[in-house]
């Protein structure tokens, strides 16, 4: 990595005042305590756009301290440009070790992905999240939905998967798939594709999932329970394209498509850049 | 490739040096100054503070030149901010009766108490370009009278004195602040007008306008606009009294709207009220429409499904700096989600030969 940038900021350590992280933290607290319950919070304005990672960038700074060790992802790689933006944010406003590790990191950032390596315990991995209820497509407001999910309403979203399987034959959702946590709310993983749902249930990891615009956040404690939504004669299926990587030759690592030619030739490789890069290093 | 697997990093770096020089355009041309923009430039330095929640003329004319004019690019920097300023108290709330007006006009009589001021408005300016600013944009000295220091009391005053108004019930009630607290819904409407002031002009004219042509019509006449300068004075503990620590331009619209009355109520007018930073009186008169509209529970009316009348619809969506953040980030790589739906589409299109 590039040698960190000294905090040439006047602002804050990881830019937040302490009051601000302080009321933060008690958010996170709070959604601990009731894993995939959408805590309201006072999201401040950032030195990025609404929808870019306000809410992950807030979650990692309330949590980050000057001994923690960052990595940023997005899509799975560490070089997009978004995941660059963000990792040089916290380089300059908190002064802190980057990696690009998966194994190295106490702190991973991560928009659409988690990572292929297994997670340990003390590791935070912090969501980045668009729309984080799992109920708004089907009821735009939100004063219904908090309502739902405080009775536990939850038929619309069984209809909505069952008119799928009418429809198409399968439930005809392929990221931000539902999942029901500790049997108690339904909760979206924020844009993941379903591949990566089963590594949400009984992760050693701390899992925080931040929306800034939207105003909250929720958690899913290390060794909780999480369930993807199905049906018995339908069961839930974590899918992937039926490749190998033609980089490092993983079979079940989640798979980019890479367009090489315009007469239709593909590659797929491994979507998680650091755990390809370490299986071609073994 | 945006995405190359590697060199994102280098990609943003020249990007931002090339945008660096863009935004300084041909260096034959002399540069704009801060100053020229604050001066010159002052009603989208207006828009800017309005929007950015923010009274620094100065800072406002630094986000236009840094963002190249784009006005909403500039009212994120001044939110960006403000978010780090620390909070060393709140004023006592400005009373807008005392203000020096510049401009003050009322739709509802002919002449009252204060006078009517034109002020410096576009009003009754023929939109013709005026090809001689190309040239040279000195201005013709205005003719001048001294300010004739009066009190200048509010159009509905006249209105309430007779009870032909509604008077709201005045509060000590600390207002909630929406930039330190989640809002959540139902708001009251102290929160409404805080989130109509710093909702986009664009939007909150488009509701108020939806309003005029039948969604939710209130039958709006602008009671009085008025805009000036205000004192801003706050306790200060130590002193044990409070002190005018400065002033700030306002933008102030009320209306009169739409009479109601029961069977135990004789009939009166009602309000809808607007009040923003430094000339913005499109967006004053929007605000004071919307909020009336929004007005519907508490005064009996009926939810007819417009717009304007849905709390929850225009207080989601009135935020530009929200909503250009959200739509602008579909811009941002998607290819993961986008393989997912790819490989879905591939299955069902299988199952279905």
């Amino acid at each position: 990595m590039n040698a960190p940038q000294k905090n040439t900021t006047e602002y804050n350590f990881a830019y937040l005042d302490e009051d601000t992280k302080r009321m933060i933290r008690r958010a996170l607290l709070k959604a601990v305590a009731i894993p995939g319950y959408q805590v309201p919070f006072a999201s401040r304005e950032m030195p990025m756009p609404y929808g870019w990672g306000t809410g992950g960038v807030q979650v990692t700074a309330a949590c980050l301290t000057p001994d923690d060790v960052l990595k940023v992802i997005d899509q799975g790689a560490d070089d997009t440009t978004n995941a660059v933006s963000i990792r040089k944010f916290f380089q300059r406003t908190a002064d802190v070790d980057v990696t690009e590790r998966t194994a190295d990191a106490t702190i991973i950032q991560t928009r659409h992905r988690i990572p292929e390596a297994a997670l340990t315990e003390g590791q935070i991995l912090v969501f980045q999240v668009p729309i984080p209820e799992p109920l708004r497509f089907l009821e735009p407001r939100e004063t219904e939905t908090r309502k739902m999910h405080e009775l536990e309403e939850y038929g619309l979203m069984h209809v909505k998967l069952y008119e799928d399987i009418a429809k198409h034959g399968q439930i005809a959702t392929a990221y931000a798939y539902p999942v029901k946590v500790e049997g108690r709310y339904v909760m979206d993983p924020s844009p993941i594709p379903k591949f990566d749902n089963p590594k949400l249930s009984d992760n050693p990891a701390l899992m925080l999932f931040g929306a800034g615009r939207e105003q909250r956040i929720y958690a899913l404690p290390p060794h909780t329970k999480v369930a993807s939504l199905d049906f018995e004669d339908h069961p839930f299926e974590a899918s992937k394209a039926n490749h190998n990587c033609d980089i490092c030759g993983a079979g079940d690592t989640y798979l980019d498509e890479v367009i090489t030619d315009d007469r239709g030739s593909r590659m797929f490789v491994c979507s998680d850049t650091d755990h390809c890069r370490t299986r071609q290093e073994a | 490739m945006y995405v190359a697997v590697k060199g994102g990093e280098r990609a943003i770096e020249n990007a931002h040096a090339w945008l660096a020089e863009e935004r300084r355009g041909d260096p034959a041309v002399a540069e704009l100054g801060t100053d020229q923009i604050e001066q010159q430039l002052a009603l989208a330095v207006n828009r800017v503070m309005a929007e950015g929640s923010l009274h620094d003329p100065a800072l406002a004319a630094l986000a236009i030149k840094q963002s190249r004019g784009d006005l909403i690019e500039a009212i994120f920097l001044i939110r960006a901010y403000r978010t780090t300023l620390p909070r060393l108290g709140a004023s006592i709330p400005v009373d807008t009766a005392k203000m020096d007006c510049i401009r003050r006009v009322s739709a509802t009589f002919k002449d009252a108490p204060g006078g009517q001021i034109l002020g410096p408005t576009f009003d009754y300016t023929h939109r013709l370009l005026d090809f001689a600013l190309m040239a040279n944009g000195d201005a013709p000295e205005a003719p001048r009278k001294a300010a004739e220091p009066a009190h200048v009391p509010h159009i509905t005053g006249f209105l309430g004195r007779d009870g032909l108004i509604e008077q709201e019930a005045p509060s000590d009630t600390e207002p909630r602040d929406l930039t330190r607290e989640p809002l959540e819904l139902p708001a009251d409407r102290a929160l409404r007008l805080q989130s109509l002031a710093r909702g986009d002009e664009g939007f909150i004219l488009g509701l108020a306008y939806s309003t005029q042509r039948g969604y939710a019509r209130n039958h709006a006449f602008v009671g009085e606009l008025r805009i000036g300068t205000c004192a801003v004075e706050m306790d200060i503990p130590q002193l044990g009294f409070a002190i005018e620590i400065g002033e700030v331009e306002l933008t102030e619209c009320e209306t009169v709207n739409q009479f109601k009355g029961s069977k135990t109520e004789p009939p009166q007018f009602t309000r809808g009220y607007g009040l923003t930073f430094g000339q913005t009186e499109r967006k004053a008169i929007s605000m004071a429409l919307v909020d009336r509209a929004l007005r519907w529970k508490e005064l009996g009316e009926d939810y007819v499904g417009a717009p304007a009348q849905d709390e929850e619809f225009v207080l989601s969506h009135a935020d530009n700096i929200q909503a250009t953040g959200f739509l602008e980030h579909i811009k941002l790589p998607h290819y993961v989600d986008f393989q997912s739906e790819l490989e879905l589409v591939r299955r069902m299109r299988e199952a279905a030969e």
